[in-house]
C-alpha cells in the first residue's frame, strides 16, 4: 500500500533517549478501517510509537504520516487529536475528581476552545451519545461516582468510553487488559472487535489469548523494529519471534 | 447565553454566601452611619474602613484560588497584580490633589515637584480622570498578565518553575518602582489622598461607600469564578489541574485555558488592589513584596482550596488573626503565620472549607446510606498537595 492510501503511514522512524534506541527505523502501515494487533516484550518500543503518533514525542528520523498527507511530526498533542487520532494509555489515565459522566462529556466530540466550553450547554444530543456510551461501557450506576473511585478494570473501560467519545478515526489502545480478570479480557476483546467495525483501531496487548480473539493482522515488535508481521498463526510460527517473545 | 452561563453560578451554596454578604454590605455602613458613636452597635469608622480592607484581601484569595484551586497553577506572584492595580487607582487619586498638595503645583504631584520635573511623563495622562484609571486597573494588570502567561504556558513552564518566575516577576517590579526615575514616587509611592470622585477619602460617608464596593466587587467577582468554574471550561481546569497531558490528548489547548483563567485572575486581583489603596491611603513598593503573594496563598490554604468560599473566609481570618497579633505580640507574627500554614499543610489539607463540607458529606452518606441518590454532584476540589 502507497502512503497516499493509507491511513497511518509510519517510516524510518527512530527514537533514542539519552543515547538508548527506543525506536529503531521502525515502519508500519494501517489501512483505512483497518485493525491492527501489536506485541512484543517489554521495552520493544510500543508505547513510545503510540507517543511519537500522538505527537508526545518527536522521532529523530523518520516520517509520520495521518490520513496519506499529513505530517504529524510538525503537529503537538492537541492537533493530532483534533485530527481524529484517540489514544487509551498503558496506566489508565481518567479524570480522577470529576465524575464518570464529566469524563465523558469531556471527552465528547465538541468544540475544544475556551470560550466554546466557556458557554456550553449540553445538548440533547450529548446527553443521548452520553447514555449510550455509560450503557455501552456499563458504567451507568457509577455514572455519578468520582472516577477515582472506580476500579482498575473500570477506569480501563471508562478510558475507552472516552476514546469513543472522541469519535477518532483512528484509537490507539495501549493494553486494555492488563489488569483484568479473564472474563473481564473477554468481554473488552468482544467491545474491541465491535469498535472495529467503524473505526481503524491499534491495538497493544500481552494477553495472547486476547490477540487470538481479535482475529486480525500482528505485528511483532522488537527493540523499536518490526521483527514479524502476519497473522497470529504465521508470526507463532517465525523461530525469531518464538525467541524474543513465545518462547519465554 | 449569558444569562444561562451566570445562572449556573447561583446554587444553594452560592445564594448563602451572596447571601451573608449582602447582608454585611449593608449592616456594616447603617450600624457606622445610622447610630450615634455611643451606641454599643454602633461600629466605628476605623473598623469599618479594617473591614474594607479584608474584603480586598478575600478578592485577591479568590483570585488566586481561581488559578490554583482550580487550574494547579501556583501563582506567587498574585500581589503584584495587586498592586498594579493599586498604583492605577493610586495615579487618579494623586491628580485629584490637584493645587492642594505642599507645592501646590496644578498638574504634578508632590514628588514630581521635588525631584525638578517640569512635566508630566506621558503615562500620567488621562489619569485624571476616574473612567480611564478604572479601564487601566483591568487592563495594566490583565495585559501583564496576558504577556506573561503567553510565553510561560506556550513553553509549558509549570509546577514549581511557574512558580519562581511568579516570583521573580514581582521582585524585579518591586526593584522597579522602588526607583525615583520611574516616575511613581519612589520607596514613598503615592500618599496624601484628597478625594475620589468628588468626595473626601477620609470622610465616613465615602469610607462607608469603599466598604460597599468592595463587598459588592468581591460578589460579582464570585459569580463570575463560580460560573467559570461550574462551566465545562471550568471542567477543562479541574483536568488540567489533575492531569495535564491527558487534557491534551484530547485535543484541548492547554495553553489557551491557562492563559484565559490567569488574565481573568490578574484582572480580579487588580480590581482588588484598586479598592485597597483608597482605603489604606497609601500604596508604596512594599505591596510586591514577595512575602505578600505568598500571603495570599497561605490565606487560600487555611480556607480551602478549590471551593472559593474557603479563600474568602482564609482571607479574612488569618488577616484578622493577623491584626490582633501585630498589635499584641508584632515581632511574632511570622513565625504564627509560618505556624499557621505548617498545621494547615499537616491537620487540615483540605483546608477549613474542604474539612467541614468533607464531613458534612460523611455525615449525610451515612444517612442516606439506605435511599442512594445518584443526583449528587461530588466536590471537585483537588487532592491534598498544597505545596505542590
Ligand atoms: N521518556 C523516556 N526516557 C527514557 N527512556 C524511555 C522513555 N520512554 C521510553 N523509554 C525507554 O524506551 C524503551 C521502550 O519503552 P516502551 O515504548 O515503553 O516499551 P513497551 O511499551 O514496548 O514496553 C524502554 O526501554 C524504556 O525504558
Ligand atoms: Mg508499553
Amino acid at each position: 500500500m502507497t502512503r497516499q492510501t493509507s491511513l497511518l503511514y509510519l517510516d524510518g522512524v527512530s527514537v533514542s533517549f539519552d543515547g538508548f534506541q527506543a525506536l529503531n527505523e521502525l515502519s508500519l502501515v494501517i489501512a483505512p478501517g483497518e485493525m491492527r494487533a501489536i506485541i512484543g516484550p517489554n521495552g520493544a518500543g510500543k508505547t513510545t510509537m503510540m507517543d511519537v503518533i500522538t505527537g508526545k514525542t518527536r522521532p529523530d528520523t523518520g516520517d509520520v504520516y495521518f490520513d496519506g498527507v499529513i505530517d504529524l511530526t510538525g503537529e503537538d498533542e492537541a492537533s493530532i487529536a483534533e485530527l481524529g487520532i484517540g489514544r487509551k494509555f498503558q496506566k489508565p489515565t481518567v479524570f480522577e475528581s470529576h465524575t464518570v459522566r464529566d469524563n465523558l462529556d469531556l471527552a465528547l466530540k465538541a468544540p475544544r476552545g475556551p470560550f466554546q466550553t466557556l458557554f456550553h450547554t449540553i445538548t440533547g444530543a450529548e446527553t443521548k451519545q452520553i447514555a449510550y456510551l455509560l450503557d455501552l461501557i456499563r458504567l451507568t450506576d457509577k455514572q455519578s461516582e468520582l472516577a477515582a473511585n472506580l476500579s482498575h478494570g473500570q477506569k480501563q473501560w471508562l478510558e475507552i468510553g472516552m476514546l469513543l467519545a472522541q469519535d477518532p478515526k483512528l484509537l490507539l489502545v495501549d493494553e486494555p487488559a492488563a489488569g483484568m480478570t479473564d472474563a473481564e479480557t473477554e468481554e473488552t476483546a468482544a467491545l474491541l472487535k465491535d469498535i472495529a467495525e467503524d473505526h481503524s483501531v491499534v491495538v497493544v496487548e500481552h494477553d495472547m489469548t486476547f490477540i487470538r480473539s481479535l482475529e486480525v493482522k500482528v505485528t511483532v515488535l522488537h527493540e523499536g523494529s518490526v521483527l514479524a508481521e502476519g497473522s497470529l498463526d504465521h508470526v507463532s510460527a517465525d523461530p525469531r519471534v518464538v525467541e524474543v517473545y513465545l518462547g519465554r | 447565553m449569558m444569562t444561562s452561563f451566570l445562572f449556573r453560578a447561583l446554587d444553594k451554596n452560592a445564594a448563602l454566601f451572596l447571601g451573608l454578604l449582602t447582608a454585611i454590605i449593608v449592616a456594616v455602613p447603617a450600624l457606622n452611619l445610622l447610630l450615634p458613636p455611643d451606641h454599643p452597635l454602633h461600629v466605628p469608622t476605623y473598623a469599618v474602613t479594617l473591614m474594607g480592607k479584608y474584603l480586598t484581601y478575600a478578592l485577591l484569595a479568590l483570585s488566586v484560588d481561581l488559578v490554583w484551586g482550580y487550574c494547579g497553577i501556583l501563582s506567587l506572584g498574585h500581589a503584584a497584580f495587586f498592586a498594579l492595580g493599586g498604583y492605577a487607582m493610586g495615579m487618579y487619586l494623586m491628580r485629584q490633589i490637584g493645587t492642594r498638595g505642599v507645592y501646590g503645583d496644578p498638574l504634578l504631584p508632590d514628588f514630581m515637584v521635588f525631584l525638578n520635573w517640569d512635566t508630566l511623563p506621558w503615562y500620567w495622562y488621562g489619569f485624571d480622570m476616574f473612567w480611564f484609571a478604572a479601564l487601566m486597573v483591568l487592563l495594566v494588570p490583565g495585559l501583564l498578565a496576558f504577556i506573561f502567561g503567553w510565553f510561560a504556558f506556550r513553553s509549558r513552564v509549570s509546577g514549581v518553575y511557574l512558580s519562581i518566575i511568579t516570583q521573580a516577576l514581582t521582585y524585579a517590579l518591586l526593584l522597579a518602582f522602588f526607583r525615583n526615575d520611574m516616575g511613581f514616587g519612589g520607596n514613598n509611592g503615592l500618599t496624601d489622598f484628597k478625594d475620589i470622585l468628588g468626595f473626601d477619602v477620609q470622610a465616613d460617608t465615602t469610607r462607608a461607600a469603599l466598604f460597599a464596593a468592595s463587598g459588592i466587587a468581591l460578589g460579582l467577582c464570585f459569580i463570575i469564578c463560580r460560573a467559570i468554574t461550574r462551566s465545562k471550561l471550568g471542567k477543562v481546569l479541574v483536568a488540567v489541574r489533575d492531569a495535564e497531558s491527558r487534557t491534551r490528548f484530547l485535543g484541548y489547548r492547554v495553553e489557551h485555558y491557562k492563559l484565559f483563567v490567569w488574565t481573568i485572575s490578574a484582572m480580579m486581583a487588580g480590581i482588588a488592589g484598586a479598592l485597597y489603596v483608597p482605603q489604606v491611603g497609601i500604596i508604596n513598593p512594599g505591596e510586591f513584596a514577595p512575602a505578600n503573594s505568598i500571603e495570599a496563598v497561605i490565606w487560600v490554604a487555611v480556607g480551602g482550596r478549590g471551593t472559593l468560599v474557603g479563600a474568602v473566609i482564609g482571607a479574612v481570618l488569618v488577616n484578622f488573626a493577623k491584626t490582633w497579633f501585630t498589635a499584641a505580640f508584632p515581632e511574632f507574627w511570622l513565625f504564627a503565620l509560618g505556624g499557621l500554614f505548617v498545621f494547615v499543610t499537616l491537620f487540615l489539607p483540605k483546608g477549613i472549607v474542604g474539612t467541614v463540607t468533607d464531613n458534612w458529606a460523611k455525615v449525610s452518606r451515612r444517612k442516606h446510606a439506605v435511599d442512594e441518590r445518584p443526583g449528587d454532584t461530588p466536590s471537585t476540589r483537588p487532592a491534598p498537595n498544597p505545596a505542590e
